[in-house]
């Protein structure tokens, strides 16, 4: 952006070095403080990971941490005694999946009743976000009466003369889709094949030549799995199951009952941003309500679809208060791995083993986030 | 800077004390105290009567109660971890007596060695043996215990059990025998509570399968979790989970005293703090309200848990924390705490009058009864291995395998050093 045009070339540069200087000076405070308390402490959270602080004599005056590589984050990965982590990590992708999905969904059916603009829209638009505006640990704690199993949502039906529900909604032991760890590698790449192949099917219409780009490796990578997938090494020594734990249920319902207002919040201000003059062209043209979301409402809402699944992953990803209000620690079937890295370091004090959790957990959040922060970072140049 | 002229402070009033000893003694303390516990709710009003006798007796001393609330203390330990590694450690702490304090504090030379104050004071001798080995290593004594809980008591409603038809169960075979009969009239023969109640719970069971003997070399490292004799306490420990209820993971300590209570269920293995919710909450009188005995099969043995404090090496207020330490060791302080918090004193000399029936029993069962430390509530084993022990729960409840799970207890008892 050119600045306003100065009549001495000289003094406008002056003036700009000027401003960059006290721009940057104004910004320099900030910028130590992030790079020791956020920067810094990432990498001495890195450091610990990499070393053995823990055991006996781990809360001495000075500690003994010697470097042991990556020998913290292959136990949790593979050794025996890692298995309370790998049921955690288990949990944390089936309650990220079902919490996007589920929020999301619901927010923005939400969002599409209200922008229709009924009789009491901005009342219900309050009722909607409030929930927002709890904390966690109050979520928690209604939804844990509420998910009692002789109370609350289980004898609703007897209200209407049915008999009451008897699932036991923070305690069952029940659990579905089950797969062995053993079987991690073979599993992870059938994932990869079949998004290929789903994305390759779907880019088939527009994009012929690039959809085979996609198909080919996609059916390549999943044929060779299905026949040579036994010769690919086991993640584990010993058999180990795990799955989606229906206890885990209880804790999605109240995630998603938070978090939907908000996204529908985030959905409605898309839709009240599209011009009125597109909406009425649109039904001018013979659309109904449902082609104009389904063919112009929700294509120019995607970065908004793009935002919510960056915050709702980042947040599932850092549960911690609604997990320990709902199911409190030592609950296997609802664990998540941040409880398990509070516990591993300030209970157990295996402050190493507790940094590599950490580690992991900003990875997989990173993983999310910096693609979208790339994407966001490009689209503002070329503006 | 502070630390510094902190630190000048502490080097020249240690000077005055070595110079004029015997003057000191007599003079009057004063500066500050402060003590970190997570007394806050209930147990508030106990620890207020001891700051109550403390201040009158140092009335310059400034007592600073740092409390951090949270049951059984996860926040507060996290809170003094953070203190003790940032070179803040307050002058004296709360902790569970045992490993849970020696496993962390006084392995990574933290604690300072009490037994010149455990014999000055006479403590030695009015604390059982059974404590002492209990609270202490081959090095030193770690702790002034305040007060004492039995872990092995189960609980029940004599009422209740006279309109059933059934006796209080000696063993866990009698209790094989009574439960299908209580089942058959829609009763849970035991209540069980949330995560750690089970470990609670596999304490008792285990203890009656094991006796006191081979609980203790469960700990010193002579017995091995995987060996038979130890495999068959979670073989029992099956049978008798089958008779609990299955909400029993959403359900709180209370709650499942109260389904006792309630006639929901006939028995209720909790430690004695469940005796002061039976008679303060619910308003029942001990023996003919309540009534209480040795978990099945531990009759003649004291599961003990104890709170007790400790003195941190490098604690600001070395002279005045002793003085606190003395108190609690006192019969005048731990009998005022006591009877408040409903525990009874670790001395066998204390004013029995009072306590209330329940303490009273208690205390006469702590004067002759076989002393075994508690796992679920950090006397036998330290922080690592009680943390992980909810993992081989968690190995036990998925599996039902006493093999697997007694396998995955040997390697966490090995990774923890136990017995080291």
């Amino acid at each position: 952006m050119p600045g306003p045009v100065m009549p001495d070339q000289a003094i406008g540069t002056s003036m700009r070095n000027k401003d960059r200087i006290s721009a940057f000076l104004t910004l320099l405070p900030s910028i130590i403080l992030i790079g020791i308390f956020v920067y810094g402490f990432i990498g001495n959270t890195f450091w610990i990971s990499l070393s053995d602080w823990g055991g006996a004599a781990a809360l001495a005056e000075n500690p003994v941490k010697s470097y042991v590589g990556f020998a913290n984050y292959l136990d949790l990965f593979t050794g025996f005694l890692g298995g309370g982590f790998r049921q955690d990590l288990v949990n944390a992708v089936f309650y990220s999946v079902m919490l996007l999905a589920g929020a999301i969904g619901i927010g923005l059916i939400l969002a599409m009743l209200l922008d229709n603009k009924p009789r009491g829209e901005s009342f219900f638009r309050t009722v909607f976000l409030y929930p927002m505006s709890l904390s966690f640990i109050v979520t928690g704690t209604i939804w844990r009466w509420m998910l009692a199993p002789q109370g609350g949502v289980n004898i609703l039906p007897t209200y209407v003369g049915l008999p009451p529900l008897r699932f036991p909604w923070l305690s069952s032991t029940d659990a579905i889709l089950l797969f062995n760890w053993q079987n991690l590698l073979p599993i992870a790449l059938y994932l990869v094949s079949l998004v290929l192949i789903i994305w390759g099917l779907w880019r088939l219409k527009n994009n012929p030549a690039k959809a085979l780009v996609l198909l080919i490796p996609g059916v390549v990578v999943g044929g060779s799995v299905w026949l040579w997938g036994d010769l690919l090494p086991q993640a584990l020594f010993m058999e180990e199951i795990h799955g989606f734990n229906t206890a885990t249920f209880g804790i999605i319902m109240a995630t998603i009952w938070q978090y939907s207002g908000y996204t529908m919040a985030l959905y409605l201000a898309g839709f009240t941003g599209i011009s009125q003059d597109l909406r009425d062209a649109a039904m001018l043209d013979g659309a109904s309500t449902a082609k104009y979301y389904r063919y112009i409402a929700l294509p120019m809402v995607k970065p908004i679809t793009i935002s919510a699944i960056i915050i709702l992953s980042h947040i599932s990803l850092k549960m911690f208060d609604l997990i320990f209000a709902m199911t409190g620690p030592d609950n296997g079937q609802t664990g998540h791995p941040a409880l398990n890295m509070y516990l591993t370091t300030f209970r157990a004090n295996d402050f190493a083993r507790g940094a590599a959790i950490a580690i992991i957990l900003f990875i997989i959040a990173a993983t999310f986030i910096i693609p979208y922060m790339i994407s966001s970072y490009r689209q503002r140049r070329s503006r | 800077m502070k630390r510094l002229v902190l630190r000048a402070c502490v080097a020249a009033f240690a000077a005055v004390l070595l110079a004029g000893a015997p003057a000191v003694q007599a003079k009057e303390l004063s500066g500050e105290l402060e003590i970190f516990s997570w007394w806050a709710g209930d147990e508030g009003p106990a620890l207020q009567a001891l700051i109550d006798i403390y201040n009158k007796k140092n009335p310059n001393v400034k007592v600073i109660n740092a409390t951090v609330t949270g049951g059984s203390g996860v926040n507060a330990k996290a809170v003094l971890k953070t203190r003790m590694l940032g070179g803040e450690p307050p002058d004296s702490f709360q902790v569970h007596a045992g490993q849970e304090l020696i496993g962390t504090w006084v392995k990574a030379d933290r604690m300072e060695d009490l037994t010149p104050f455990f014999k000055k004071q006479g403590l030695m001798t009015v604390f059982p043996q059974g404590l002492l080995k209990n609270i202490g290593t081959d090095k030193g004594i770690w702790s002034v215990p305040v007060n004492i809980h039995r872990s092995n008591v189960m609980w029940y409603i004599p009422a209740n059990l006279e309109k059933w038809g059934v006796k209080v169960p000696a063993t866990w075979d009698e209790f094989f025998e009574i439960a299908p009969k209580l089942k058959a009239q829609g009763i849970v023969p035991l209540a069980l509570g949330e995560n750690w109640t089970v470990n609670h719970l596999w304490e008792s069971v285990t203890l009656s399968v094991l006796g006191a003997e081979n609980w203790d070399n469960l700990w010193s490292g002579k017995l091995a979790f995987d060996s038979p004799v130890a495999m068959n306490a979670w073989v029992e420990f099956t049978k008798v989970l089958e008779f609990t209820n299955a909400d029993a993971s959403t359900l709180s300590w209370q709650q499942a005293t109260d389904m006792v209570v309630d006639g929901r269920a006939a028995f209720n293995i909790m430690g004695d703090w469940a005796a002061g919710y039976l008679s303060t909450t619910k308003q029942l009188a001990p023996k003919t309200g309540f009534g209480w005995a040795p978990s099945p099969g531990t009759s003649g043995k004291f599961m003990f848990l104890a709170d007790s404090f400790g003195l941190p090496k490098g604690a600001k207020n070395r002279e005045t924390a002793l003085a606190w330490l003395a108190l609690l060791g006192s019969r005048e302080g731990s009998d005022a705490f006591n009877p408040l918090k409903g525990s009874i004193s670790a001395r066998t000399d204390s004013d029995l009058k009072k306590y209330n029936a329940y303490g009273q029993s208690a205390a006469a069962d702590f004067k002759k009864d076989r002393i075994v430390g508690s796992l679920a509530h950090g006397v036998t084993a330290n922080e690592g291995f009680m943390n992980d022990f909810a993992s081989i729960m968690e190995v036990f409840l998925k599996t039902h395998s006493p093999v697997a799970t007694a396998k995955a207890a040997q390697q966490v008892a090995t990774k923890n050093g136990i017995g080291k």
